[in-house]
C-alpha cells in the first residue's frame, strides 16, 4: 500500500503541473488579443502562436503522465484488493458460506470493487483536478478584476446547496438499485441451477414471470435515481451558464465604462470557460464517491467478517508443533457438546469416545442424529469447543488449522468437484499431478475401468459440479481425492449414497488394507458401509445411544439391531409377497 | 457464432452496425419516446451553441458601441436561453433514462425467458457463472451506456456538425483554416478505436473467467479448507486477476496517449486562429467579436470529440457485451416443439423405447439399442450399477436430452412431435439430489403454482409424511428455505420434493435414487409414502435398495448402457442372473 501511496502522490504532482500549464494557454490568449488592440507586428502574432502550441505540448506529456500514473494504479490497487477479499474468503468458515449467497459476495468482488476503483482513480483524478482548477483559475480571475470575480463565482456557494441537498437522495437511491441487482442476480443464479426441476415440472412462465417483477422493481429504482440525476447535470451546466452571464453583463459595463480591457474581458470568460468542465466533472465525481462509498461498505462487511475458525494465540509454534511429530491418529471426543447457534439447540451432548490410532469407527443412527456433525468436527469444518477433542492426546484447536487439515482425507456428502480435469481432481490436495497417486487412488476407488474407457482418460474435463459424471462417479471421484494425499485420518461422510452395494462392496474390499494404518471415520445410512469396522457408534438425538463391534450391537438388540432387522425384515417382506 | 466471420476495422465496423442495428429493434416500441428525446437532444444542443455568439454580439455590437441598454438586454436573453436549456436538457434525460431502462428490461426478460428453454445440455457446457455474467453483467453494461448518456454522443455530433456550420456561417477562410487539423483528428481517432475496441474485448472475456472461478471456488469453499487449498487456488485466481489487470492497463495507457494528442491538436487550431485570424483582424478583413468567437466555438468544438472518445470506451464495453448476449439469444435450445405439434391430452396407453441409442457427446454411448416399453399404470423399475445408464433413460424420457438414434413413442406418438411443455406437464420428476428453492416450504412444494391451495399442498405434505416435521417447524409450511435447503436434512429435503411430486398428480412418475441417502427409519416413512404415490399411476423408478423396486410390475437390469435382463423379481431370481447377483449382494453379511 506504501508503494501505491508513493505513486500517487507522483500522479498528483504531474496532475498539479497539467492543470498549472493549462492556465497559461489562456494567459498567452489574452496577451495576444489585447495586443490586437493595438498595431502589432504579425511576427509576434506567430510567436503567441507557437507558445500556446508549446504550451499545451508540454501539458500533454503532463497529462499523459498524469492519467498512466493515477489510473494505472487504481487497477494495481484493484488487483490486489480483490486477491485480498478472496483471500480472506478463503479463510471463512462454513458458516459463513451457508448464510452468504454466492451471487452477492460475486457481486461485491466485481461491481462493487469497480465502484470502489472508480474512486481512487477517475474520481479521485477528477475532483483534485477540479480543486486545483477552482483555486487557480479562481485566484486569476480575482489577480485580474476582484470585484468582476466575486460576481462571477455567486452561483457557486448556491450550486453547493444544492449538490449538498441532493447527494444524500443519490446515496440513498443508488444503495436501493445496487440492492435490487443484488437481490435479481441471487434469484437468476438459483433459477439456473434447478433448471432441471424447472423444466419439468414446466414452471418456467412463473419464473420467467417472478423474473418480470425483479426487474420492474429495477427499473423503478433506476428512474427514481435518474430523476434525481436527471436534474444534477443540468443545473451544473445552468449554473456555469449564469457565471457566464455575470460576467457579459457587469464585465461589459466595465469594459464600457473602461475599468477593464477587452483582453481582460476575453481572458476572464475564457476562465470562466475552464470552470465548466470541472463542475459538471463535480456532479459526476460526487456520483462516483456515492456509489464508491456503499460498495466499499458493503466490501467491508466481507473484511470485516472474523473468520471464525483460524490459528490463535492458543495454537502452538512451528517448532512446538514440529516436536510432537509424528502423529499417530488416535482420536478421543472428550464429553464433547456442539450447538450451531446457542446452547439452547445442542446438536451434540457429551460424545465420549476413543478411537485407537489405525482403526476405524462406523456411525450410523436416524436423520439429524448429529453424525455429520460429529465428523465435520474433526477437520474443523465446524469447530468444537477447546479442550474436548484431540488427536493424539493434543488438543485439536492447538494445531495449526494447516498442518490438521493435511492429516485428514475428507470425503464430503455432496461430492463436490471443481471443472478442471478428473487427474486434477483427484490430486487437488497433493502438491503437484502424481501419476502413480492418481491411479493408485482411482484404483480403490474404482474408477480404474471408467476413467480409462473415456477417451481422454484422466484429462477428461469434468464439468461444473461434476455434472457430467454420475452422482455415483462423483462420489467415488471425492473419495479418490482424499485417498491421495493418503491421509492419517480417513472421514467418509455418508460418500457411498450413491454408490451401490456391489461397488461399495469392492470398494471396502480395496480400502481395508489402506486404512490398516489409518483412522477412519465412516458415516452412513446403510448397515453395510460400516458393518465391517473395528468399532460402531449409533448416534441418537446428539448423543451415543450404543456403541461396539457388529456382532456386539447386534447381541445388544438395541437400535442398531433394530435398524438392521428392520433392513433384513424389509427385504424379506417384499420377498414373500 | 453468425457475427464471428467479420474481422478487421471495415469488417468491425459493419458488425457494429449490425449489432445497433439490432438493439434498435427493442427500441422500436418506445419510438416515440426515443424520438421526442431526440428532438429535446437536438434542441438543447442548439441552445448551447447560442451562448458564444450572444458573447460576439455583446463585443462586437454593444460593449465596442457602448451600448448598456442593449447589453443588458443581450444579459436577459441569455439567462432566457440557459434557463431554457435547464428545462430542456431535464426533459430530454428524463426521456431517454425511462427509454433505456426500458430496452434494458425488454432484453434482460427475453434473455431470461430464453434461458428457460434451453436444455441441461446446455447447462453442461456453460458454466452457471459465464451464463449469470450475460444476464446481469454485460446487461448492466449496457445499461450502464444508456445511463451514462452514451445517447447524448448523439447530442455532442449535432453539436459538432452545428459548430462547424456556424463557424463557415462566421468566415469561411478563417473556418477551412481551423478546419485544416481535422484530418489529425480523425487519424488519431481511428488509431485510438481499433487499439481500444481489441482490448475491450479481451477485458469482457476475462472478467467472465473471474466469475466463472469465484463461482466454482465460494461453491466448493470447504473442500479447498479441507484440502489446504487455499494457497494454490489463490495463485491461479491472481492469475485471473493479473491477466484482467494487463488487458486494462493496456486501455490506460492508449487513454493517457489519446487525450494529450487531441488537446495538441486543438491547440494547433487556436495557434492558427491566433495567427491567421489576428493577422486578418489586423488588415481589418475580420471583426474582433468573430474573432473571440471563433476562439470559444473551437474550444466547444474539441470537447464532444473529447467526450466521444470518453464515451467510446462504454460504447465498446456495450457493444462487446451486446455481442455477448445477441449470442446467447442465438444459441437455439436443441430441443424444442416443432412447429406442427401433435396434441397429446391424456397419456393413455403406452410409452415405448425403439431401439434408442444416446451419447452424452460424440460417440461416447452411455445407451445402446435400449427397447422396452411400459404401459398405462404400470410401474418399470431400472435397475443396475452405477454408470449403467438408468439416469439418462429417464433423462431422455423427459426429454432434457435427445437420442442419438432411435425412437421414444407416446401412445404411438414419437415424442419429438408432442408439445414439449404438454408432454413435461404430465410428468413429475423426483431427481436424483433435491433442489430446494429460497422461499417458504409452501412455494417449493407446489414451485409457485397459485392455482395449488395450502390446503391441497397439506394434504399431499401429509401423504408423504412430510407434514409432521413441517408441522414443527416454527413458522410451518412458511417456514423460509436456506440456500439449497441448508436449513433441512437430507431426508427431510426429500420428503419436499415427493410432495411436490405429488401435488402436481402427474401422469408419469419419474423418480431417480430417491431411496438412496436416508436412514432406515425415515425410509420406512418413505417407503409408506412411496406406496401411495406410485399407487395405480404410470412410473419408472431407478432405487438401489431391491426392496423399493420389488412393488414394480417390470424390472429392466442395465449394464454398461444395454438392457441385460426384463421381467417381474421372481422371474428375474429364477433366471439367476445379473439380477439374482445384485439380490444376494445386499444381504451378504
Amino acid at each position: 500500500m506504501l508503494a501505491y501511496r508513493r505513486r500517487i502522490i507522483i500522479g498528483l504532482v504531474f496532475l498539479l503541473l497539467t492543470n498549472i500549464t493549462s492556465l497559461i494557454a489562456p494567459l498567452i490568449l489574452k496577451y495576444a488579443i489585447d495586443s490586437l488592440r493595438g498595431s502589432v507586428d504579425p511576427a509576434l502574432l506567430l510567436k503567441y502562436a507557437a507558445a500556446i502550441l508549446g504550451v499545451t505540448v508540454i501539458q500533454g506529456i503532463f497529462r499523459y503522465y498524469m492519467r498512466w500514473i493515477l489510473i494505472g494504479t487504481s487497477r494495481r490497487i484493484e488487483y490486489d484488493f480483490r486477491n485480498n477479499i478472496f483471500a480472506h474468503l478463503q479463510t471463512l468458515s462454513r458458516s459463513y458460506f451457508i448464510k452468504a449467497k454466492t451471487g452477492d459476495i460475486m457481486s461485491r468482488l466485481t461491481n462493487d470493487l469497480n465502484a470502489v476503483r472508480m474512486v481512487l482513480g477517475p474520481g479521485i483524478m477528477h475532483l483534485v483536478s477540479t480543486l486545483i482548477l477552482f483555486i487557480t483559475a479562481g485566484g486569476l480571475m480575482f489577480y485580474l478584476n476582484w470585484k468582476l470575480a466575486l460576481l462571477a463565482l455567486i452561483p457557486l456557494p448556491l450550486l453547493s446547496l444544492i449538490i449538498r441537498f441532493l447527494t444524500q437522495r443519490l446515496y440513498n437511491y443508488s444503495e436501493a438499485v445496487q440492492a435490487q441487482l443484488a437481490r435479481m442476480s441471487a434469484f437468476a443464479q438459483e433459477n439456473l441451477s434447478g433448471i432441471r426441476i424447472i423444466q419439468a415440472f414446466v414452471r418456467e412462465r412463473a419464473q420467467v414471470e417472478q423474473f418480470k417483477q425483479q426487474n420492474q422493481e429495477y427499473l423503478k429504482r433506476n428512474m427514481r435515481l435518474a430523476h434525481i440525476w436527471g436534474f444534477f447535470l443540468p443545473l451544473m451546466m445552468f449554473t456555469s451558464g449564469l457565471g457566464l452571464v455575470i460576467v457579459i453583463w457587469l464585465g461589459g459595463r466595465q469594459v464600457i465604462s473602461g475599468e477593464i480591457s477587452l483582453g481582460d474581458f476575453v481572458a476572464f470568460s475564457s476562465y470562466l470557460a475552464l470552470l465548466t468542465f470541472p463542475m459538471m466533472a463535480l456532479g459526476w465525481v460526487v456520483n462516483l464517491f456515492q456509489r464508491g462509498a456503499a460498495a466499499m461498505g458493503r466490501i467491508n462487511k466481507i473484511l470485516d467478517t472474523e473468520p471464525g475458525i483460524s490459528d490463535n494465540a492458543q495454537t502452538l509454534s512451528a517448532v512446538e508443533f514440529s516436536s510432537l511429530k509424528p502423529f499417530k491418529g488416535e482420536i478421543e471426543f472428550r464429553h464433547l457438546s456442539f450447538s450451531y447457534n446457542g446452547p439452547d439447540s445442542q446438536v451434540l451432548s457429551g460424545i465420549n469416545l476413543q478411537l485407537e490410532a489405525g482403526s476405524s469407527l462406523g456411525i450410523v443412527g436416524p436423520v439429524g442424529a448429529g453424525k455429520s456433525t460429529l465428523v465435520n468436527l474433526i477437520p474443523r469444518i465446524f469447530d468444537p469447543p477447546a479442550g474436548q477433542l484431540f488427536i493424539d492426546g493434543v488438543d485439536i484447536k492447538s494445531i495449526p488449522l494447516d498442518e490438521l487439515r493435511k492429516m485428514i482425507g475428507y470425503v464430503p456428502q455432496d461430492g463436490f468437484l471443481f471443472s478442471e480435469t478428473i487427474g486434477e481432481n483427484i490430486t487437488h490436495g497433493l502438491e503437484r499431478r502424481d501419476m502413480q497417486k492418481i491411479q493408485e487412488a482411482a484404483a480403490i476407488s474404482q474408477l480404474t475401468r471408467e476413467v480409462e474407457g473415456f477417451p481422454q482418460g484422466y484429462d477428461t474435463l469434468v464439468g461444473e459440479r461434476g455434472v457430467t459424471l454420475s452422482g455415483g462417479q462423483r462420489q467415488r471421484l471425492s473419495l479418490a481425492r482424499a485417498l491421495a494425499i493418503k491421509p492419517l485420518i480417513l472421514i467418509l461422510d455418508d460418500s457411498f449414497s450413491n454408490i451401490d452395494v456391489y461397488t461399495e462392496g469392492e470398494i471396502i474390499q480395496r480400502l481395508t488394507p489402506f486404512i490398516k494404518s489409518r483412522t477412519c471415520l465412516i458415516v452412513s445410512h446403510r448397515i453395510s458401509t460400516v458393518q465391517w469396522t473395528d468399532h460402531i457408534i449409533v448416534l441418537d438425538e446428539g448423543k451415543i445411544a450404543e456403541a461396539g463391534t457388529h456382532r456386539e450391537l447386534i447381541d445388544q438388540a438395541g437400535i442398531y439391531a433394530k435398524l438392521y432387522r428392520r433392513q433384513l425384515m424389509l427385504e424379506k417382506l417384499e420377498q414373500v409377497k | 457464432m453468425r457475427y464471428h466471420h467479420f474481422e478487421g476495422q471495415e469488417a468491425g465496423q459493419i458488425y457494429d452496425w449490425q449489432l445497433i442495428k439490432r438493439l434498435s429493434r427493442y427500441l422500436s416500441p418506445y419510438k416515440y419516446y426515443f424520438i421526442s428525446a431526440l428532438a429535446l437532444l437536438f434542441l438543447g444542443s442548439l441552445l448551447g451553441l447560442v451562448g458564444p455568439y450572444l458573447t460576439k454580439v455583446a463585443i462586437d455590437t454593444y460593449i465596442q458601441q457602448q451600448n448598456i441598454s442593449g447589453l443588458n438586454f443581450i444579459a436577459l436573453l441569455f439567462i432566457g436561453v440557459i434557463l431554457l436549456e435547464l428545462a430542456v436538457r431535464y426533459g430530454q434525460i428524463q426521456i431517454m433514462q425511462y427509454t433505456g431502462q426500458r430496452v434494458m428490461q425488454d432484453l434482460r426478460a427475453g434473455l431470461f425467458s430464453h434461458l428457460q428453454r434451453m436444455t441441461p445440455k446446455f447447462y453442461d457446457k456453460q458454466s452457471v457463472g459465464g451464463v449469470m455474467s450475460r444476464l446481469i453483467g454485460d446487461i448492466e453494461v449496457l445499461n450502464e451506456m444508456v445511463t451514462s448518456g452514451v445517447v447524448s454522443m448523439l447530442g455532442d455530433l449535432f453539436m459538432l456538425l452545428g459548430i462547424m456550420g456556424v463557424l463557415l456561417w462566421l468566415n469561411y477562410k478563417l473556418a477551412l483554416v481551423v478546419f485544416s487539423v481535422l484530418p489529425l483528428i480523425f487519424y488519431a481517432a481511428q488509431v485510438f478505436r481499433k487499439k481500444v475496441r481489441e482490448s475491450f474485448r479481451q477485458i469482457r472475456a476475462r472478467m467472465a473467467k473471474i466469475n466463472a472461478f469465484l463461482q466454482e471456488n465460494l461453491g466448493g469453499m470447504t473442500i479447498v479448507q479441507a484440502f489446504c487449498r487455499q494457497q494454490k487456488n489463490l495463485e491461479q485466481f491472481k492469475k485471473i486477476n493479473g491477466d484482467y489487470l494487463d488487458s486494462y492497463l493496456k486501455t490506460v495507457f492508449y487513454y493517457a496517449l489519446f487525450f494529450p494528442a487531441i488537446e495538441i491538436t486543438t491547440a494547433l487550431a487556436m495557434a492558427l486562429i491566433i495567427w491567421y485570424g489576428g493577422g486578418q483582424v489586423l488588415q481589418g478583413a475580420l471583426t474582433f467579436g468573430v474573432l473571440v468567437a471563433f476562439i470559444e466555438y473551437t474550444q466547444r468544438f474539441f470537447r464532444p470529440i473529447n467526450d466521444l472518445s470518453e464515451k467510446y470506451n462504454i460504447l465498446q464495453s456495450a457493444m462487446a457485451a451486446a455481442e455477448r448476449v445477441f449470442n446467447l439469444l442465438d444459441t437455439d435450445p436443441d430441443i424444442s416443439s416443432p412447429d406442427k405439434t401433435q396434441e397429446l391430452e391424456q397419456f393413455s396407453k403406452t410409452i415405448e423405447f425403439k431401439q434408442v441409442w444416446f451419447a452424452y457427446s460424440g460417440d461416447e454411448h452411455v445407451l445402446a439399442d435400449i427397447s422396452f416399453s411400459i404401459s398405462k399404470g404400470e410401474s418399470v423399475a431400472l435397475v443396475g450399477l452405477t454408470g449403467a445408464g438408468k439416469t439418462s433413460i429417464i433423462s431422455l424420457l423427459a426429454r432434457f436430452y435427445e437420442p442419438s438414434r432411435g425412437q421414444i413413442m407416446i401412445d404411438g406418438y414419437d415424442v419429438r412431435q408432442l408439445n414439449l411443455k404438454q408432454w413435461r406437464s404430465k410428468i413429475s420428476l423426483v431427481s436424483q439430489e433435491p433442489f430446494l428453492f429460497s422461499g417458504d416450504i409452501l412455494s417449493n412444494i407446489r414451485l409457485g403454482r397459485e392455482d395449488i391451495s395450502p390446503a391441497c399442498v397439506e394434504q399431499a405434505a401429509r401423504e408423504v409424511n412430510a407434514h409432521q416435521f413441517i408441522s414443527q417447524l416454527p413458522k410451518g409450511y412458511y417456514e423460509p428455505i436456506q440456500e439449497r435447503g441448508a436449513n433441512l436434512s437430507a431426508g427431510q429435503r426429500q420428503l419436499i420434493t415427493f410432495a411436490r411430486a405429488l401435488v402436481f398428480d402427474p401422469q408419469l412418475l419419474i423418480l431417480d435414487e430417491a431411496t438412496s441417502s436416508v436412514d432406515s427409519q425415515t425410509e420406512a416413512l418413505i417407503q409408506d409414502a412411496l406406496e401411495k404415490l406410485l399407487r395405480g399411476r404410470t412410473s419408472i423408478v431407478i432405487a438401489h435398495r431391491l426392496s423399493t423396486i420389488q412393488r414394480a410390475n417390470k424390472i429392466i437390469v442395465l449394464d454398461k448402457g444395454k438392457i441385460v435382463e426384463q421381467g417381474s423379481h421372481q422371474e428375474l431370481l429364477t433366471r439367476q442372473g445379473i439380477y439374482y447377483w445384485l439380490h444376494q449382494l445386499q444381504f451378504k453379511d
